[in-house]
């Protein structure tokens, strides 16, 4: 018995624990990573309609046209030419394969009515029919589709087993590569028990309608020896067959780049960092119908026109002339790039076809025009009607197959009314990198548009609120007045900004008296300290010369007293007397002279 | 058009190949009831062909004696012919005449059985 590793765990590619052949089938591959195992038999069941003889023919197809390996296909309920009809409308061409000699179709079939069993027997015709169909091409790759129709021809259920078992031995021994596909049964996975013979690989295919919505789901139920997928994957029949919903999603291994992208109106780069999207970015604008979602849209196609780059836009509300006629209302002219080929528009009603063929529509779209910039408007019609989560895992598949061609993308999402977008959209919002909310405000009679960057990865963005107006000549953001009346816009806003430049003129006027009368004041001081310093300097001077006219006089009566006591011949006059004399008469002096300073 | 010989007693091994052009057989005018033409398809001389083709025989031989045709195919030699005459089990007896086409999937070891499902009874009754 081989060891089954952890079904969880996920093998490196690079180092395969067994062999394996691509299928060559889109996203399969990587759920199986590498491919199905070489020279061994897988298992397809599923109910009716699930995709199981599209799987095993486009398997076989995808052999003999891409990896050189002829095919073999033994069908059991088809004719070779209903086989080839049903499978014409995908370009298979598997009548020219069989005339190249690179597929052989053999149909078995049994006449129920005109044949009898007698006895035993075994199903050698079978094995001879098949070995000689391998060796008539080479064929690397063998389908058996379904073997259960046996066990309705032939009654003897016992050697149909034994031979089963023996065929599946005897595939091996061939070293080709086989798809069985079987019907699923109740409680099992194929109503014959057919997983009991296959056991490498098992493949289980579902056909789900959940409201009026077909989605297709794959899951690999076993994988001997090798890591897988385990979840169920979403897959699309297609215009080209199979698309399985690539599992690379799960990795998230694109590349980031930091290349940016103008969005086509300035201002708004400006709020994203001052340099627009990053390139390869998925960018979702939501707001509530007439917002002007598209609008903003339109700027980005002329950008990437105006670049020189394609751009793709998917449109499920308007026709394309719809679309050009009513953007040109705005002033972008859309025309010319539609008509220089840079510009392509694909419209469709979301009703016409389910979100499956809508989604297989998309991809076949971008892998032909090969464009820079997708815009889908409104992503809102395609989840229309269908489970959100089924929409939701779908359209992370359909982002991630845009971020691995580095594609730049602007979904536009209508909301409704009065739910909160915010959390209306958080099932889509998640997968975005760029968020941009277009709301409208009701004020003062009329309805104004804002717009905020409500999320931008990777970039410092505006937490500004922007008025949103449309004019003749595209969007023009402009800066909001936020004030204790909440937002305002439009002609609120027209009247505040007269209001704020009038009060700003009295509020001059006033800065400017002010100014004045400070002036003035200090005039006046500096005047008033002027005239002060003058007064000091006169009474200053009055002291002076009356001090010096004072000390003269004293000097006149010491000497005219002196002389008269000389001439008395006074006894007690002596040289110190007098000495005593002067000395009271200087310090008197002195005293006066400060005293007449403090009085001034 | 119509071959009328006995069937020849063909050694084991590989056998002869098949009349060409097997599946377009014209419709006959006039068939005579009393001719039959069986086919019998083996896988190589295994031990089970060897049977087959001897109970085969030993039926034409006691039941239907010179009104027989019969012809053994091997498979592993015409392998081509086991697709375009819808082979899928061996040994399988294939009544060609007369119409309509019967097939015998199984072993031929009990006569009575082939008899009933080659519907020859029928034929006998109304000699």
């Amino acid at each position: 018995m081989t060891k089954r590793t952890p079904r969880s765990a996920a093998t490196p590619p690079s180092d395969p624990p067994l062999r394996k052949s691509p299928v060559g089938i889109r996203g399969l591959d990587e759920i199986l990573q590498g491919g199905l195992p070489t020279g061994r038999s897988t298992l397809v069941c599923g109910g009716a309609g699930s995709g199981k003889t599209l799987m095993a023919t486009e398997f076989l197809v995808r052999g003999a046209r891409e990896f050189g390996e002829p095919g073999v296909m033994m069908t059991f309920e088809e004719t070779s030419e209903d086989l080839a009809q049903n499978v014409a409308s995908l370009q298979f061409a598997i009548p020219e394969l069989i005339a190249a000699k690179r597929m052989v179709v053999d149909h078995v079939h049994i006449q129920r009515d005109e044949t009898v069993e007698t006895g035993e027997y075994s199903l050698e015709g079978l094995f001879v029919r098949l070995g000689h169909a391998i060796d008539s091409v080479g064929a690397k790759r063998v389908a058996l589709d379904s073997l259960e129709v046996l066990f309705a021809s032939l009654a003897d259920a016992a050697v149909l087993r034994a031979e089963l078992r023996r065929l599946f031995q005897w595939l091996k021994g061939k070293g080709v590569m086989a798809i069985v596909t079987a019907e699923r049964g109740d409680g099992k996975l194929t109503r014959q028990g057919i997983e009991e013979y296959v056991s490498d690989c098992v493949l289980l295919l579902d056909n789900r309608v959940a409201d009026q919505l077909v989605t297709r789901r794959l899951r690999v139920v076993k994988y001997r020896g090798s890591g897988h997928g385990i979840d169920e994957y979403p897959f699309l029949i297609g215009e080209r067959g199979f698309s399985v919903y690539p599992i690379t999603s799960a990795a998230l291994i694109h590349a980031a780049p930091v290349a940016r992208i103008a969005s086509g109106i300035p201002r708004l780069d400006q709020m994203l960092g001052g340099q627009g999207f990053y390139q390869g970015s998925s960018v979702l604008v939501s707001g509530n119908a007439g917002t002007g979602k598209t609008s903003i849209a339109a700027h980005l196609m002329r950008a990437t026109c105006e670049r020189g780059q394609r751009c793709l836009a998917f449109l499920f509300e308007e026709s394309s002339a719809q679309m050009v006629r009513n953007i040109r209302s705005i002033g972008i002219d859309l025309e010319p790039w539609v008509e220089r080929g840079l510009l392509r528009f694909h419209s469709s009603r979301p009703t016409m076809y389910g979100l499956e063929a809508h989604l297989d529509a998309i991809h076949r779209e971008v892998e032909e025009f090969e464009p820079s910039v997708v815009v889908i408007d409104p992503i809102t019609n395609l989840d229309s009607g269908g489970l959100r989560a089924e929409a939701t895992s779908l359209l992370t598949r359909l982002i991630d197959f845009f971020k691995s061609r580095q594609i730049t993308t602007l979904f536009t999402s209508l909301t409704h009314g009065t739910a909160d977008a915010e959390t209306s959209e958080a099932y889509i919002s998640s997968i975005m990198d760029t968020w941009l909310l277009v709301r409208n405000v009701e004020t003062g009679g009329e309805r104004n548009r804002v717009l905020y960057v409500l999320k931008s990865r990777g970039m410092a963005h505006s937490n500004q609120v922007r008025e949103f107006v449309i004019g003749k000549d595209g969007i023009e953001l402009v800066d909001v007045y936020v004030g204790s009346g909440g937002v305002l816009t439009g002609a609120a806003r027209v009247a505040q900004e007269a209001r704020e430049a009038r009060e700003a003129d009295i509020a001059d006027q006033q800065r400017h008296r002010m100014s004045m009368e400070m002036d003035h004041r200090l005039i006046l001081l500096r005047a008033k300290s002027e005239a002060l310093r003058l007064d000091i300097e006169i009474a200053e001077r009055e002291r002076e010369s009356f001090n010096l006219s004072n000390a003269a006089s004293r000097e006149e009566e010491l000497a005219t007293r002196g002389r008269m006591a000389h001439a008395r011949h006074a006894d007690h006059w002596t040289d110190d007397a007098a000495g005593e004399e002067t000395r009271t008469a200087a310090s008197w002096n002195s005293s006066s002279t400060a005293s007449s300073i403090e009085g001034v | 058009m119509l071959h009328r010989q006995k069937s020849a007693p063909a050694p084991p091994g590989p056998l002869a190949a098949p009349p060409a052009n097997l599946a377009i057989e014209p419709p006959l005018p006039a068939p005579d009831p009393r001719d039959y033409l069986l086919r019998l398809y083996v896988a190589g001389a295994t031990p089970q062909s060897m049977r087959a083709i001897l109970d085969a025989r030993k039926l034409c031989e006691d039941h239907l004696g010179q009104r027989c045709q019969l012809e053994v195919i091997d498979i592993y030699q015409n392998p081509a012919l086991a697709r375009d005459e819808q082979i899928v089990a061996v040994p399988t007896l294939v009544r060609h005449q007369p119409k309509p086409i019967r097939r015998l999937v199984g072993d031929l070891s009990n006569p009575e059985r082939i008899l009933k499902g080659l519907d020859l009874a029928a034929h006998f009754s109304r000699d």
